[in-house]
């Protein structure tokens, strides 16, 4: 991995409030304050983009702490994504059946108890996937990852008790004691406030030993190893809990939708992740918002404009790789402190 | 279940496999001499096929088209090397892979909007549209025959190439030492140019003589390079000999498995759970197989090198 | 926080209120597929549909039109965009079964009209039909139901039958037998996408089927076609209008011919508006309408004639309009069963070489007529 950007910044950001910190605070207030405004001046639908725009960026962050701080190069993350939607999709199926799941468990609508049955799914699966996976490194763990994910979206198109490939509807939003989730705003805040405490997580995760040590294994696994750290349980841990952020991130995208189906395992979602994190900047805690933002943004403008919105969409991408290499959050806010 | 099908369908399988080598040798050489993870390499396969339509409508004649295709995906692949992929040679894996995802992008809606929505019309030519008899009263067609045919012939030449030739030794100079070779004076900016041209055109081959058999649409190589991502991953990413195994080795598990998986659970399932089970296994059946082996070779079965 | 978002839903009723009532117009929102794979069926119905309300000459429809990708959250949004920014009064246009399970519900729950120009998936037409759900294409059943019927009639008895292993393609198998009602030689289930189909070709040679009925919309009914023409199997073929549409038919090539297919529509289908409507198709778009088109134009010309005598602001005397149904439909009689999906004569065509060297559909005669769908009685609304 010839990776420059080192994640160490991500350290006690509120030190500091240097350039970047103030362009990713601007970045959370916006985010925050234009769905509140949209809903205040009763555009609904600019809450449920903003809500779709966070979560996507809430996976994307999952992703970016295996493949930005990690130098893991998932290519399967829909996988997890997929499979967090498919928990609460499940779950909300057999609550609005009566119907008990594999035999004897019952259906549930409650999302304290949908969120951490997906992460542990999540976890699960990206255990097993991961153990095989980083037992091989470089372009064999993208394809592999790339496989693995293949494999689930094609059990979910042809496992048909959960609809395969027609998907599976909600059809009342999954509930949280206490609050009215079918309000668009409502759910946005819920949404926004997965997005910070994901952030949070890998922010406090990379100022940690533990992230330490993951930095490290990306940058040089000998010398890793040389410390008595073996790199390899380290970076399972990360790709896991990677896994389980961007899970829960596809149970709420699944709750939002009302709504899921093998579209959110396709491998056309694990590349638009990658593209979110990397248009963002890898590795910048704030890369998969901003990243997230502009995805969402061209696919709203452009799909209005012309029906060949993606061929615009890909010359857009090209640009970026071969030009702005630090991502925008590179060029909003400068490059990393510590470089 | 007779002999005869199982001889037919090992045949099948084969036949799919030779069109995986096809495309899978292209992206392995990429890989092995340049280091460059090619997400786009299916899109010369549709650019294959669809000059390989477009010139057999105009001109009447499906070798003319054949050449076209092959040569066109070669020259386009020339031309992407030139403006885009040679910028990414000293880049992370992760920008190679975000550029070549942007060029489906491209390529996908481009040719959608020069050719339309519409799938293009192309057929097996008249003097290969006959069949050969088979052991136990079958036939098979001929056209599948010759295209394992052309998948040998390029297997050989392939071997030929590297290992008889100055180009190949300069591959395999190249896929030892990077630096090396650029020290020995050779011009490597050509010879990256030639090594992508001849994976695209190989993939742009495949695609031409497929597109006979199947739809000539936007997006038809998107199944057929994840396929061959798992071909090189099981062969070794980056070695010839490789590929070729792990091509013949998915296409007749895939193809076997597709047939037999769903007869064998009927022996132990009511016949609808049976299909489904069967069908629902089958086609995760070359990603268990991939798994399998990478759990006891992480490298592949024939690593070159990482 | 509670009171922010209480207050924000207040203001978007007032406001919502208050545009519906301001404006005469109609608008109309499209969501169908219009880039990638099977682009074309979405491309026709689009085409169609403007080419119906352009001929109506009435100036206060607007037709909003957006391309889904064929992907079903972006559908989901873009419904989202029509309800909530645009409010539209009436969508429309959505190709594939499994978006229509993910944007119909929600739509028509929230109170606007939903007329479905193609997809027709099960439930909608059972347990979760809906008053302001109309169907003006089929249930998805009909058709491989139809030929079904028919088959047993031309005295086939023992015909081998595939599909991709996907709910539309049980479905599709499902509904066959339901009205073939005898023993089938065989049933094969393929991949979805799937673009090598010797396998199954051998299975069908080794079996002792006297015909064969298929299911495999979109391009793997080219790959299919094409393959099974030269595998030398001298089945006679039988299969939906889904493989068999007019754009189809010229990627198989002479592979195709022979083939039966029903549909619930022809373009040779011999009533005046629909002469008026194949003429007319290709004047302004240079090609030959698919059955897609059709579809498209009768959902058109059905809102059209609801229009005449109601406003969508008022639902009831709207919804009691389209329940008429009284348009003249390109497919001959036209009206809705009591879950609001048709009730049709279906259709048997051949493929055969026309005179310009192309293969199209002739017109064989009527399969089954007045079809109805069998998850009616499921249906409380």
């Amino acid at each position: 991995m010839t990776d420059p950007t080192p994640a160490l910044s991500a350290r006690r950001p509120s030190r500091r409030l240097g350039r970047q910190g103030l362009v990713q605070l601007l970045l959370l207030a916006l985010l925050l304050a234009l769905p509140v405004a949209a809903d205040l001046t009763g555009h609904p639908y600019y809450v449920t983009l903003a809500s779709r725009l966070t979560l996507i960026a809430m996976a994307a962050v999952g992703l970016n702490l295996a493949l930005g701080y990690g130098g893991m190069i998932s290519f399967g993350h829909a996988a997890y994504f997929g499979l967090g939607g498919y928990v609460a999709g499940i779950g909300a199926f057999h609550a609005f059946d009566m119907t008990p799941f594999l035999g004897g468990i019952p259906g549930s609508d409650n999302l304290l108890v949908l969120w951490p049955i997906a992460m542990l799914a999540c976890g699960l699966l990206a255990l097993a996937i991961g153990a095989v996976s980083l037992r091989t490194s470089g372009v064999y763990f993208i394809m592999i990852t790339l496989a693995f994910a293949q494999m689930v979206y094609y059990f979910a198109n042809s496992w048909p008790t959960y609809g395969g490939q027609d998907g599976l509807p909600i059809y009342l939003r999954n509930q949280l004691p206490g609050l009215d989730t079918q309000e668009p705003l409502t759910f946005f805040l819920i949404c926004f406030v997965g997005l910070v405490l994901a952030m949070a997580l890998t922010s406090r995760l990379m100022g940690s030993r533990f992230g330490a040590a993951l930095t490290m294994a990306r940058l040089n696994d000998t010398r890793l190893a040389t410390a008595g750290i073996s790199p390899t349980p380290i970076r399972l841990v990360a790709f896991v809990i990677s896994a389980m952020i961007t899970g829960l991130a596809g149970a709420l995208y699944a709750d939002l939708n009302g709504f899921v189906s093998p579209s959110m395992l396709s491998w056309h979602l694990s590349g638009e992740l990658m593209v979110i994190v990397i248009l963002g900047g890898v590795g910048r805690l704030y890369g998969p918002l901003v990243g997230a933002a502009l995805f969402i943004g061209m696919e709203t403008l452009l799909g209005g404009l012309t029906e060949y919105w993606q061929l615009f969409l890909g010359l857009t991408l090209l640009g970026v790789v071969l030009f702005a290499r630090q991502g925008v959050m590179g060029w909003l806010a400068g490059r990393e402190p510590h470089a | 279940m007779s002999a005869t099908l199982l001889l037919e369908q090992l045949i099948n399988g084969l036949q799919l496999g030779t069109m995986l080598f096809l495309m899978a040798s292209g992206l392995t050489l990429v890989f092995g001499v340049m280091g460059l993870i090619n997400l786009a390499h299916g899109a010369f396969y549709m650019v294959g096929a669809y000059l390989t339509a477009a010139v057999t409508a105009a001109s009447g004649s499906f070798l003319l088209g054949l050449a076209a295709g092959l040569s066109g995906a070669a020259a386009v692949g020339a031309v992407v090397e030139l403006v885009v992929i040679r910028r990414l040679y000293h880049r992370p894996h992760l920008d190679q892979v975000l550029a070549t995802f942007a060029l489906i992008l491209i390529f996908s809606e481009g040719t959608r909007w020069l050719f339309g929505s519409s799938p293009l019309w192309l057929n097996t030519p008249e003097w290969l549209a006959g069949h050969v008899p088979l052991p136990g009263g079958a036939r098979y067609p001929l056209y599948r025959l010759v295209i394992i045919g052309v998948g040998i012939a390029v297997a050989v030449g392939l071997w030929w190439l590297i290992t008889r030739t100055r180009l190949g030794m300069r591959v395999r100079a190249g896929e030892s030492d990077r630096e090396m070779i650029g020290a020995l004076g050779i011009d490597i900016s050509r010879l990256y140019t030639a090594v992508f041209a001849l994976g695209a055109g190989l993939a742009g081959l495949a695609g031409a003589l497929v597109g006979a058999l199947q739809s000539v649409q936007v997006g038809m190589g998107e199944p057929v390079l994840i396929l061959a991502f798992v071909v090189i991953v099981i062969g070794g990413i980056g070695s010839i000999k490789g590929a070729l195994l792990g091509a013949v080795l998915v296409g007749v598990v895939d193809t076997l498995g597709r047939v037999f998986l769903p007869l064998a659970f009927r022996a132990v399932l009511p016949p609808a759970e049976a299909t489904d089970v069967g069908a629902a296994l089958a086609s995760m059946l070359i990603y268990i197989l991939m798994a399998v082996i990478l759990a006891f070779k992480p490298r592949g079965l024939f690593a070159a090198h990482d | 926080m509670k009171q922010i978002a209480r207050l924000g839903a207040g203001l978007l009723l007032a406001a919502g209120i208050a545009t519906a009532h301001a404006e005469e117009d109609v608008r109309i929102g499209m969501i169908t597929t219009l880039s990638g794979g099977g682009s074309h069926l979405g491309v026709d119905v689009r085409d169609a549909f403007l080419l119906a309300i352009e001929q109506s000459g009435r100036e206060d429809i607007e037709v909003l039109v957006q391309d889904d990708a064929r992907k079903p959250d972006l559908a989901r949004s873009l419904a989202n965009e029509f309800l909530q920014r645009d409010r539209v009064d009436i969508m429309t246009g959505i190709i594939w079964s499994n978006l229509a399970m993910a944007v119909v519900p929600s739509v028509v729950r929230q109170g606007t009209f939903y007329l479905s120009p193609n997809a027709g998936p099960s439930d909608l037409a059972g347990r979760m039909c809906h008053q302001n759900y109309f169907n003006v294409a089929y249930q998805n059943d009909n058709l491989h139901g139809a030929m079904g019927a028919w088959m047993r009639e031309q005295g086939y008895q023992n015909p081998i039958i595939l599909a991709p292993n996907y709910p539309a393609g049980t479905d599709a198998l499902a509904g066959f037998k339901h009205l073939f009602e005898g023993e089938v030689a065989g049933e094969l289930y393929t991949q979805l996408g799937q673009t090598d189909y010797a396998a199954e070709i051998a299975q069908i040679r080794a079996s002792d089927a006297d015909s064969l009925f298929f299911f495999l919309p979109g391009g793997m009914g080219i790959s299919f076609m094409k393959q099974w023409a030269g595998s030398g199997v001298e089945l006679p073929v039988f299969g939906a209008a889904f493989s068999f549409d007019e754009v189809l038919i010229k990627a198989v090539g002479e592979a195709a011919v022979g083939a039966r297919n029903t549909s619930l529509w022809a373009h040779d289908l011999d009533n005046a508006t629909n002469h008026a409507f194949v003429e007319s198709f290709r004047e302004a778009y240079g090609r030959t309408p698919t059955l897609y088109a059709a579809q498209g134009f009768d959902t058109a010309n059905l809102i059209l004639a609801a229009l005449e005598s109601a406003h969508p602001d008022d639902q009831d005397a709207f919804r009691e309009a389209l329940r008429e149904a009284d348009f003249d439909s390109v497919r001959g009689e036209f009206r809705f069963g009591p879950n609001h999906h048709p009730i049709q004569d279906v259709y048997v065509r051949e493929v055969v070489m026309g005179e310009d060297g192309e293969p199209t559909n002739r017109l064989l005669g009527i399969a089954v007529e007045e079809i109805q769908d069998i998850y009616y009685p499921d249906c409380k609304m």
